[in-house]
């Protein structure tokens, strides 16, 4: 992503007065906030409380953790979770093949008299493979985006609710690792099944809508700004409408930043009805839903 | 404030003390002259999902506009009756006596016959002899292979399991560590019909959905379908059947309505089947088939539900009857995506439709 590159504002969320400077910041770095958003991530910041998003395919709930990141100045972890997810995945693990590289090497330079030492020092930081959960806090502060998280299990997430709730990680060869501050965590869910009651008391809760006319042409204008003011509008006023017919994946910012580019990419200037029937495959994903648009009157749908 | 939660927990909202208290913090930490400040800083803490969203807004109209909060709900809503929790109200004591009294032998044959009785037929006093029948149904859960794997004896080698014990050697692999796939319970879900024509088995299979959710209540889902659709696995989850009844008897707001299968499956799908509450999912539609609305929606998204499920398992009490033939228009959109086609009529019917979702 091209995204154009903003000077951090103070790392400390202190140095942000409230959330309409929060939001001027993330406008920004293009990505643009309504008041609810803005607020829920100035009180995700200030509070120290993880922000679960909810809200259909495509409304901007990963690029959010992104922009956070850039505007705070942070470094973003990223864990995408699926379906029989461990805490290996999500911690850390032990990298057993240089333990046993540096055992042999030891061996070779038949430095193993001292065992003790030498066992010791199979279990150094180095050997250590830090996943997501544990880069985050060793790097703190830091934005950690915990994607999908209605994809993982119901134990991953009891597991979750540990590491979110004390920001603390016992590993036992080590020590434990703490966040001197806790990092900005930001969970994502599609919603394709409910999060348990535990997690969701601890975090601030957001809805994200498919954005207003106006705030969608600003976000095309702003992401995209070889796009014309006329095709961005066009786009975004067709989009609106797709999103208005019940079909069966309606839509989103991705799908409509999408179809700008393809169009743009064709040379149109704005919403030419027959470069919008080639393209329909960039904001439409299903054939019924293609097929149920074609059938509608083109000239209705776009143009004019 | 703790004014405000309150009506918000009368409206519905799960405002508990934690989030209240969160909500000080979030205000304190907000400029409160900002107009939306209040309103966020609640509907951030207090809501916990979109269903929340319309009551908040509701409820904040309300409270701060001055109006005095409003009583609970409950209080205009008809009463829903259960066909099971009826007698049990009466005559407990009497149905006691009587069942107590009887030996072993005579109950064992009494239970034998009522298993395979229609439900629709019973007298009040074998209804709640059934609803004690239920309480022994412990629906086995289909299985499917999973991603994690865990150590065995057999399968394919474990690399890190076989260095660490390697490590242990001193660097010598003495011994291949193996490890195989595990199985996980593949998810149930379950769209019980309550519209008026199947009122008569409702309460039947809205208990074998409670005994279901009660074996795995993590990978099942109970839904009711009727003129809309109404989730009600939180109030299935309730370990005493009657009280997850009557909870989810006060959640479903068209109980004994008309019947809109199309419309209401679409909108299952729509809103959840298609996240991937039916993905890979044994799916069974407990229902009649009596449809109001026009045949080609349902079958329209009977194919939907049937690309996106492991399988479809249809039940219709009255496949029981004998002489029955699927000819209602419902009935006949629906069967070309069905993978099972059980009767739901008996007890003995939902012992062997645990076992056709088993292997489904």
């Amino acid at each position: 992503m091209s995204e154009p590159t903003v000077a951090p504002i103070a790392a400390e969320p202190a140095g942000l007065a409230g959330p309409d400077e929060l939001a001027a910041a993330l406008e920004g770095t293009g990505y643009l906030p309504d008041e609810g958003l803005a607020t829920a991530a100035y009180l995700a910041l200030v509070m120290h409380r993880p922000l679960f998003l909810e809200g259909e395919a495509g409304v901007g709930k990963t690029a959010l953790a992104h922009a956070l990141a850039q505007v705070t100045g942070r470094p973003i972890y990223r864990l995408q979770c699926y379906e029989g997810l461990e805490a290996s995945q999500a911690l850390y693990d032990w990298d057993f093949g240089r333990q046993l590289l540096h055992l042999r090497a030891a061996e070779a330079a038949h430095a193993t008299e001292d065992t003790e030492k030498l066992e010791a020092s199979l279990y150094d930081r180095r050997f250590l493979l830090a996943r997501p959960l544990l880069q985050a806090l060793e790097d703190s502060p830091s934005v950690l985006l915990i994607d999908e998280v209605d994809r993982a299990d119901d134990e991953f997430e009891a597991f979750l609710l540990e590491v979110l709730s004390d920001f603390t990680i016992s590993i036992p060869e080590l020590g434990t690792v703490r966040a001197q501050t806790p990092p900005l965590v930001v969970l994502t869910s599609n919603r394709t099944r409910e999060v348990h009651d535990a997690l969701k008391r601890r975090c601030l809760y957001h809805w994200l809508q498919h954005p207003e006319f106006d705030r969608e042409v600003a976000i095309l204008r702003r992401r995209l700004p070889q796009v014309t003011e006329q095709l961005a509008r066009e786009v975004a006023r067709a989009t609106a409408k797709l999103r208005t017919l019940d079909l069966l994946k309606p839509p989103g910012i991705a799908e409509s930043m999408d179809w700008a580019t393809a169009l743009h990419t064709l040379g149109a200037r704005d919403l030419d009805p027959d470069l919008a029937a080639r393209t329909l495959g960039a904001v439409l994903k299903y054939r019924e839903d293609t097929e149920r648009v074609r059938s509608l009157a083109r000239g209705a749908l776009f143009g004019g | 404030m703790l004014g405000f939660a309150r009506t918000l927990r009368h409206a519905g909202v799960p405002a508990s003390p934690d989030r209240v208290e969160a909500m000080l913090v979030a205000l304190g930490s907000l400029d409160v002259l900002e107009p939306g400040a209040v309103y966020w800083a609640g509907r951030l803490t207090l809501c916990a999902g979109p269903d929340d969203l319309d009551r908040y807004d509701a409820a904040f109209a309300v409270y701060f506009s001055g109006e005095r909060p409003r009583a609970p709900r409950t209080v205009g809503k008809p009463e829903v009756r259960l066909a099971a929790s009826a007698p049990l109200e009466q005559g407990t004591g009497d149905g006691d006596d009587e069942t107590d009294a009887p030996d072993l032998a005579v109950q064992a044959s009494a239970d034998e016959v009522l298993r395979h009785r229609d439900v629709a037929e019973l007298t009040p006093a074998e209804r709640e002899h059934l609803r004690r029948l239920f309480a022994l149904l412990a629906p086995a859960t289909p299985m499917r292979p999973a991603r994690r794997r865990r150590p065995d004896t057999r399968g394919t080698i474990h690399p890190a399991r076989t260095v660490r014990r390697a490590l242990r050697s001193g660097g010598e692999v003495t011994r291949l560590m193996h490890h195989r796939r595990r199985t996980r319970p593949r998810r149930v879900v379950l769209l019980v019909d309550v519209s008026g024509s199947m009122a008569p088995y409702a309460d039947a299979l809205l208990r074998f959905a409670h005994a279901a959710v009660r074996a795995r209540p993590s990978s099942t889902d109970v839904f009711t379908i009727g003129t809309r659709l109404t989730r009600v696995t939180r109030e299935m989850r309730l370990r005493d059947p009657d009280r997850a009844l009557a909870a989810s008897g006060s959640a479903i707001p068209d109980w004994s309505g008309g019947t809109r299968l199309g419309e209401v499956l679409k909108a299952f799908l729509d809103r959840w089947g298609q996240r991937g509450t039916a993905r890979g999912a044994v799916v069974v539609v407990c229902s009649d088939g009596w449809e109001r609305g026009g045949a080609d929606l349902l079958g329209e998204q009977m194919v939907r539900l049937r690309r996106l499920a492991h399988a479809v398992v249809w039940v219709n009490p009255h496949k029981g009857r004998s002489g029955y033939e699927p000819l209602t228009g419902g009935m006949q959109a629906a069967l070309p995506s069905v993978d099972h086609f059980v009767s739901g009529h008996s007890m003995a019917a939902f012992e062997e439709l645990t076992g056709v979702i088993q292997r489904a």
